[in-house]
């Protein structure tokens, strides 16, 4: 089994995230090809409601402690409940490009 | 003097602490490359001690502050958190206040 996987179902199991994303970021550093040592974690839970966020980075290193002791050199967190998740897309929505007209785009 | 205790004299002791790989002018890692420049950016002084170069610290500190990964930003005796959660409060203006206000403390001590 992947770290990465790993990580995945362990949130899965102890945030029941509405959105969970688990990202190998070890080709931007210094390891091998092929490493799983630096992560980035963006999840989004009800759980986190009303907790500062040293509370619940604390709360995913500690459902992580056994991959972070052992396995994992980095971990990024980006921990959101529903409404700040929704606040910030809000803000920050990423918008495509309109159409100029393409091949029917007259000279 | 034993690791820990060093380490609590070192947290007592600065109201601004950032432990981090390199120096903010020499950083050595990307992480703790973001958090001291967001710190440099609320305009206070702050201690930093280079990890790289106390092995020792290095391994204590994470034990001790029962947080796995390094940089690790104290202030007023209290891990505020890593470079995720220092950014985070930058942009949304809290990291400065924070730091103002621990930056006035020290000065009046």
């Amino acid at each position: 089994m992947t770290v990465e996987s790993i990580i995945e179902e362990k949130l899965l199991a102890a945030f029941s995230p509405l959105h969970l994303d688990v990202i190998n970021e070890s080709h931007q550093h210094n390891v091998a090809p092929g490493s799983e040592s630096h992560f980035k974690v963006i999840i989004v839970s009800n759980n986190f409601e009303g907790e500062r966020l040293i509370k619940r980075h604390r709360a995913i290193n500690a459902v992580l402690a056994t991959e972070l002791a052992e396995k994992i050199h980095a971990l990024a967190l980006h921990t959101y409940t529903e409404k700040e998740w929704h606040d910030y897309y809000e803000e920050n929505t990423p918008l495509s490009p309109k159409c100029l007209g393409g091949s029917k785009k007259s000279a | 003097m034993d690791t820990i205790e060093k380490i609590k004299e070192q947290i007592a002791e600065n109201n601004i602490l950032l432990y981090m790989k390199g120096s903010p002018k020499l950083p050595s890692c990307g992480f703790s490359s973001q958090a001291s420049q967001a710190l440099m950016a609320c305009g206070e002084k702050f201690a930093f001690v280079d990890i790289l170069q106390n092995p020792d610290i290095r391994s204590e500190l994470p034990k001790y502050a029962d947080w796995p990964t390094f940089p690790q930003l104290w202030v007023d005796g209290e891990l505020v958190g890593g470079c995720d959660i220092i950014m985070e409060m930058y942009q949304q203006g809290e990291l400065q206040t924070l730091i103002k206000e621990a930056a006035a403390k020290q000065v009046s001590e």
